[in-house]
């Protein structure tokens, strides 16, 4: 049955048959009101509760995420502060080993240099000589009066002695303090290489007293992250970020230098796997190209991993030194090795080149549109090697500049890692909000909805309400309008 | 070191398949030799020379000629495939270019055109090659005119074949009444169309860039 025969079913007339269509569909309405509200209300509550549920699990995984990120952030930052922490040691230890390893010799030349200046001051210290004991026998005899010619006589032959002696005496003490004088003189270069050595030994205390202090901040940051203060945790992820933006950078540079490496050895690659091969929809010469290139970074990575400077394999950093170094020099020889194929691979790029080159000439010579001919085979041949020699150099010297893209490439693993997490959680919160959001949307819409429905049935709501109110009398006036509900 | 790299690459990429044939170009040229078209030397020159330059390792390049009677494997006048070394696949060309050279110096008028001949061998020769990427240039004014007693009404196996009209020129009737070069046009883009296969005409030798696409 069509609408229009539907509209026409009660009368020929259709709004006739329209408005007895609508008070049957009211009258049904009123009919149902109560289980129609009922069934809306319990829709909005059913969607309401859905949406307040999923919002309140999403929650739930936001804030697990974000402990997880946290601890893993708190974790690589223990990590990384560890590490320096050790670095410094190794470097405590460095100096330690290599200067104070003497110092039970430094300390026997100190002691010797010591012993020699106390023997030497010990000498310069002796007392000189005493006037001889006569000297208080003559007193006595000077004290007789010198009226005797004979007693005068010897008294002058003592005067005599006495100045002699005395004369002698202070000879003696001159002498003496001379030689005092050239012992102290030779005392002199002892003092100054005690105090050269003692110099030398505060210089390296005063190194020392550096990387202490660099270990004392260092254990203050570890301090400050093994008790995950939110101060801290901040300044990590906004570290991390940064490392993520700087790594990602560097990253996209080596791309570039990856996508130049290609093209140096992607046509000579084709004459020795052949150019008319495929491999899928790729050549087998770019893909060869491809893997030599994604050989060397790993062969890079490893070199790196080998030497310690980059963590991205926990088990070759775990080998011993012996072993460690063996797969460092084999690193380097594989990379040597490709570096020279590339530099070969180079200059047989430049020979094709040269070849095309030539064919293109002589195709542009051998009849045809003479207009499109052109001596671009006839460039300057003394500054042809240049180029050639810059490839091979470019094919040599790449490698193992992409043996550092393993740095960048650890800090970007570490820092995606957070940054990844941060970016969940923000999507995570603004799910969880929208759902609230669709939450109340759906209470509010149950109950417009609710609404709605009495605005299609007021007729009926309103003689309803005045039927009761005629049953009543006195409450009508009080309900009023809202009575009916 | 060879062997290797390619055994290394075909083992990582062993579930895509490692092949030459169907992604190489195959292109047959049929170089009109009636009448007054002997004249157009140059231009056939022009076009050998740009395919040369543009077919890479891999490729398979024929010349042909447009004579009485041109389902004949004597009609090619050069075919090759060239290797899968560059410096090899340039010796090929300049080998190539030689014949080109000594067969357009000793070039002779033939008394008729049997273009559906021609067309009938390239398909032939092109289906052989089992390039993925074929090409037949037709260098003509597309007028046929078939010896007496010669039968061509049959479909042409030109399915996924791309032919292109070449230097179509314009006859001194069709100066006279333009219909008829567009109708002999229209005429061969529906046998071809019909045979499965995609017609275009490329009378501006100097956009020859599009040539082999598509």
């Amino acid at each position: 049955m069509s609408p229009s025969e539907l509209l026409n079913v009660w009368s020929s007339t259709p709004a006739l048959s329209a408005a007895v269509w609508l008070v049957l569909l009211v009258t049904a309405l009123y009919l149902a009101r109560r289980p129609a509200h009922e069934l809306i209300a319990a829709t909005g509550r059913i969607g309401e509760r859905g949406l307040r549920l999923a919002a309140h699990a999403i929650r739930r995984g936001e804030t697990l995420l974000a402990r997880r990120n946290r601890e893993v952030l708190l974790g690589m930052a223990a990590e990384s502060v560890e590490r320096d922490i050790e670095r410094e040691f190794e470097r405590v230890s460095t100096v330690v080993n290599r200067d104070l390893a003497g110092y039970p010799a430094l300390q026997r030349e100190l002691h010797q240099i010591i012993t020699q200046i106390d023997e030497d001051y010990r000498d310069a210290t002796q007392v000189p000589p005493m006037p001889p004991p006569w000297t208080e026998a003559i007193d006595a005899v000077a004290k007789i009066e010198a009226k005797d010619p004979m007693v005068a006589q010897v008294l002058d032959d003592i005067r005599g002695t006495l100045d002699k002696s005395g004369r002698r005496a202070l000879e003696q003490h001159r002498k003496e303090t001379k030689r005092r004088h050239g012992l102290l003189k030779r005392m002199l270069p002892y003092w100054r290489g005690l105090s050269g050595k003692l110099r030398a030994v505060s210089s390296q205390i005063t190194g020392l007293d550096e990387r202490a202090g660099k270990i004392d901040a260092h254990m203050e940051r570890y301090e400050g992250i093994r008790s995950g203060a939110d101060a801290t945790v901040r300044t990590l992820s906004s570290s991390s970020l940064t490392q993520f933006l700087i790594a990602g950078l560097v990253l996209v540079v080596a791309t570039f230098g990856g996508i130049i490496n290609f093209h140096l050895i992607a046509l000579p690659m084709s004459e020795m796997v052949g150019g008319g091969s495929y491999i899928g929809s790729m050549k087998t010469a770019d893909v060869a190209a491809l893997v030599i290139i994604m050989v060397e970074i790993t062969m890079g990575l490893f070199f790196m991993e080998s030497l310690r400077i980059t963590r991205l394999f926990p088990v070759i950093g775990a080998l011993d030194d012996r072993k460690r170094r063996a797969m460092a020099w084999t690193a380097f020889t594989f990379l040597v090795v490709l570096a020279g194929i590339e530099s070969a691979l180079a200059y047989m790029r430049d020979m094709l080149a040269a070849d095309q080159q030539a064919l293109v000439s002589m195709l542009s010579s051998a009849g045809g549109s003479s207009s499109e001919i052109t001596a671009e085979g006839g460039g300057n041949a003394t500054f042809h090697w240049i180029p050639a020699v810059g490839q091979m150099l470019l094919g040599f010297i790449l490698p193992f500049a992409l043996t550092f893209v393993a740095i960048p490439l650890e800090s970007f693993v570490h820092s995606a890692r957070t940054v990844l997490g941060v970016v969940t959680i923000g999507v995570l919160r603004a799910l969880a909000t929208v759902l609230r959001v669709a939450a109340a949307v759906s209470r509010a819409v149950a109950h417009a909805l609710i609404q709605a429905y009495d605005v299609i049935i007021f007729l009926p709501l309103a003689i309803e309400r005045l039927a009761r109110g005629a049953r009543v009398p006195g409450r009508g006036k009080s309900t009023g309008p809202e009575g009916g509900r | 070191m060879r062997k290797m790299l390619i055994a290394l690459a075909c083992t990582v990429m062993v579930a895509t398949g490692c092949s030459s044939g169907s992604h190489g170009r195959a292109v047959y040229l049929l170089v009109d030799t009636s009448g007054t078209y002997t004249k157009e030397v140059d231009r056939a020159n022009a076009i050998i020379n740009y395919l040369l330059g543009t077919l890479e390792p891999g490729d398979s390049f024929a010349v042909a000629r447009i004579d009485s009677a041109s389902f004949s494997e004597k009609d090619i006048i050069a075919r090759v495939t060239f290797a899968d070394q560059p410096t090899k696949a340039n010796d090929q060309k300049r080998a190539f270019r030689q014949a080109m050279t000594q067969f357009f110096s000793n070039l002779h008028a033939a008394k008729y055109t049997d273009i559906r001949g021609g067309l009938l061998q390239a398909a032939e020769w092109l289906h052989e090659t089992g390039a993925g990427d074929r090409h037949i240039l037709v260098f003509s004014d597309l007028k046929e005119e078939l010896p007496p007693g010669n039968k061509r009404d049959f479909k042409l196996p030109l399915k996924g074949t791309s032919v292109v009209a070449l230097n179509v020129a314009k006859l001194r009737p069709d100066q006279v009444d333009p219909k008829r070069y567009l109708k002999r046009v229209d005429m061969w883009r529906e046998r071809v169309t019909n045979a499965g296969g995609d017609f275009r005409v490329i009378n501006d030798l100097s956009r020859l860039d599009g040539l082999l696409k598509g």
